[in-house]
């Protein structure tokens, strides 16, 4: 069958199951466009390519599979580099098409040509170059191949303009769908190594204070149910990182919440003080081992990882597994059993009451405001917590209002939870949202954001407006960049710098209504439930409720940057902590 | 100058022959802090393949990490880690050196105990070319040094496992299967 390139590479992403794409069209792609016409994959265009790259995460977030952004050459490339460095840095399975000018333009500084190979090449797992039509199928298939086994990550796939041009003789290809993919410098380790299992199984045997770090990879490998099995025969308490809240119920008994700068006491001090940190698809990351010489100094560690270069990259394990997290999980129970099983361990009476005494005398908390004062922000999340369904999705931006949902939120189900860990990306929330929407439209998705986030991507609410994509979003609006603001209040001397900006310009209600959503404002306790009961009512549009929250609020705890987790610095109405 | 420190390892790297892939190597290891000593790439016998023979610093990162990042680029196909002693090295020099008529005589002398070879006689100057150990290669551009050197070129090491030996080499840090 005859094809010309725009329509072989339609097809291919057919054939690799592609229901949605988030683009935006251009020069360079525009004949790529074309072909979407006659497909059934929905197409969403968006306002901002970076609101493509993020709804392709949010989407991937919430659903698993890959998801699949296409943009122009140029500008239009070089917009979707932060999704790309984010996707990156969370293993988040994305496959992103970008158009190129035409292979005889190339190297001459043409209109619209950006090196977006050469830029991205720090920032993907792999990244192409397509050199003719006929290579589409296969490297499609490459690309996807690539995104979605091993360590998920973005992959990107440049196309030059002549290749998918049916007026250009270049574009001329012979259809094909490779059976297999040849990539004989990649083959992921899936299985782990039997002596290492054994070895952390005998380590578990023999621990008198174990914790296990769960981070993302439970996700990514599925492995929540393993997770949980693990960790009740063996009755060990879990720590969830930021990446892997909801990957094990906050509800369990045995969840001790996030870890790390802002996690809760427990589950800081638990990890500092084990004697045996079980890591599972965790990568040792700043933010949660704080100063790294004294961290956890008395653990010995079993690390499982499916990237082998995690593997003592920051911290040397005693038994390092390189495996997907899920079959690694399912061996060690077998290797656990074969031991003697969990009535070979010895009693952790003493270690369990030290947990639960942290937890009485820390919890986290916080002061209700006073009548006249405005919104805590804390109070606004549990409000929505209790008032939305379990199941709900949740997507943040990144900062204080980041912490305090991870913080206060329930999250008992996998997947219930997208955000931005690894490189921190402000304005990821509502096209993050937007596209966990598209993926999951049976779930209610809210947007907790902040108003700096907010204003940096706030204009894909117009594409969810027109797509009838019915996110729900909630401004946690202090007036501030309030991270920054919280940073210079403890350690600038209070000397503010560049954070404030207006609770009321712009204007939150009348952007939203502008923007074809429903737009509320709070400014009072007694009217938080009433405006999220009207917003989970709503299903046929956006809605947007700007709550009016105290900018003096500061996140707690907190382990200042660069400093043990010994040294975590409690809320100040709890003293100041410490053991 | 290249010389032999117990900081510095040999990788050849077995890679793809895709444009792009020495610009790969080369961005990972800027990214990633590590140093490079010295760096050869030419195809081998299979087209397919180029051979990357890389000489790295580790004080500046372990080796292991500098292999196991490596072995995630995809199109990086095998790494061996050749220890000195277990390999063959050569290199090659190019240099012009200051050589008046009086002085010629004891250039090319020097060239000739050393095996190398003149390229070039100019008035005043001389082209000489010498491949070698990088230890030999580090003796004669020494010995030539005070002469005056105009130009010098070095190639950077490359490396074959040595014959003979009674184990294969070795894959440092890396399951067999992943590379």
């Amino acid at each position: 069958m005859k094809l010309d390139g725009g329509q072989a590479l339609i097809k291919s992403l057919e054939m690799e199951g592609v229901e949605t794409i988030f683009g935006l069209p251009g020069g360079a792609i525009l004949p790529v466009y074309d072909p979407i016409i006659d497909s059934p994959i929905r197409h969403i265009l968006v306002r901002h390519e970076q609101g493509a790259g993020h709804m392709a995460e949010g989407y991937a977030h919430a659903t698993g599979r890959p998801g699949v952004a296409m943009v122009t050459s140029g500008p239009g490339a070089t917009n979707i580099v932060t999704p790309l460095a984010d996707a990156y840095m969370d293993s988040v399975p994305m496959v992103v098409i970008t158009g190129q000018v035409p292979t005889s333009a190339l190297g001459t500084d043409a209109f619209q040509e950006a090196d977006i190979t050469g830029i991205t090449m720090g920032v993907t797992k792999h990244n192409f170059l397509v050199a003719s039509a006929q290579d589409i199928p296969r490297v499609i298939r490459e690309a996807f191949h690539i995104a979605t086994t091993g360590r998920p990550g973005p992959v990107l796939v440049d196309i030059p303009k002549d290749i998918v041009d049916p007026q250009n003789a270049n574009s001329a290809m012979e259809w094909y769908w490779p059976d297999s993919v040849d990539l004989p410098g990649y083959h992921p380790v899936t299985k782990g190594d039997p002596a290492m299992i054994r070895k952390a199984a005998e380590l578990i045997l023999a621990s008198e204070r174990p914790v296990i770090y769960a981070g993302g990879g439970i996700l990514k490998a599925r492995a929540a149910e393993a997770l949980h099995a693990l960790a009740e025969l063996c009755d060990i308490h879990v720590v969830t990182t930021l990446m892997a809240r909801g990957a094990f119920p906050d509800d369990h008994p045995l969840c001790l919440g996030m870890p790390g700068m802002h996690g809760n006491y427990t589950a800081v001090t638990s990890m500092q003080e084990s004697d045996l940190l079980i890591a599972l698809g965790s990568r040792f990351d700043d933010r949660v081992t704080g100063k790294i010489d004294a961290f956890a100094p008395d653990a010995k560690i079993i690390h499982v990882d499916i990237d082998p270069a995690e593997l003592g990259k920051v911290r040397r394990p005693d038994a390092g597994i390189a495996g997907d997290c899920r079959l690694v999980i399912e061996e060690l129970i077998t290797a656990i059993r074969d031991l003697g099983g969990p009535g070979a361990q010895p009693d952790r009476t003493p270690w369990k009451s030290r947990i639960s005494g942290w937890q009485e005398t820390f919890p986290l908390t916080y002061e209700m405001s006073e009548p006249g004062e405005l919104l805590k922000p804390q109070y606004v999340l549990e409000t929505l917590r209790d008032n939305t369904p379990d199941d709900c999705i949740v997507a943040s931006g990144v900062g204080q209002h980041q912490m305090w949902t991870s913080q206060h939120w329930k999250f008992n189900h996998p997947y219930t939870w997208v955000n931005s860990g690894g490189l921190g990306t402000m304005g990821f929330s509502v096209p993050a949202a937007i596209g966990a929407k598209v993926g999951r439209p049976d779930r209610m998705v809210w947007s907790i954001d902040g108003d700096g986030c907010f204003q940096m991507t706030a204009q894909e609410l117009v594409t969810a407006a027109s797509e009838r994509i019915p996110v729900k979003v909630a401004i946690l609006n202090n007036a501030y960049l309030g991270m920054v603001r919280q940073w210079q209040e403890m350690f600038y001397d209070e000397r503010y710098s560049e954070v404030y900006l207006s609770p009321d310009l712009p204007d939150y209600k009348m952007w939203a209504e502008a923007m074809g959503c429903i737009g509320m404002r709070v400014e009072s306790p007694e009217e938080v439930l009433p405006a999220i009961e009207k917003a989970n009512e709503i299903d046929d549009r956006p809605v947007v409720i700007d709550f009016r929250t105290d900018a003096r609020e500061k996140v707690y705890p907190m382990v200042p940057s660069g400093r043990s987790n010994s040294e975590i610095v409690v809320d100040p109405a709890q003293g100041q902590g410490g053991r | 100058m290249t010389v032999t420190t117990p900081t510095h390892h040999i990788l050849t790297v077995l890679v793809e022959n895709k444009p792009g892939v020495l610009t790969r190597v080369a961005g990972l290891f800027a990214r990633r802090g590590f140093n490079i000593v010295s760096l050869a790439v030419a195809p081998t016998d299979d087209e397919r393949f180029s051979r990357i023979t890389v000489v790295v610093d580790v004080e500046s990162a372990p080796l292991e990490q500098v292999i196991k990042q490596l072995d995630k680029l995809v199109n990086v196909v095998k790494i061996t880690e050749l220890a000195p002693g277990d390999s063959v090295q050569r290199e090659l020099l190019l240099a012009t050196v200051a050589a008046t008529p009086e002085i010629r005589g004891q250039i090319i002398e020097l060239v000739g105990v050393f095996e190398g070879r003149i390229l070039g006689v100019g008035p005043d100057e001389l082209t000489v070319c010498l491949d070698g150990s990088p230890e030999k290669v580090n003796d004669f551009e020494q010995m030539i040094r005070p002469y005056g050197i105009v130009a010098l070129q070095r190639t950077g090491r490359v490396a074959l496992p040595k014959l003979d030996r009674r184990h294969p080499p070795q894959l440092h840090g890396i399951d067999a299967e992943a590379s």
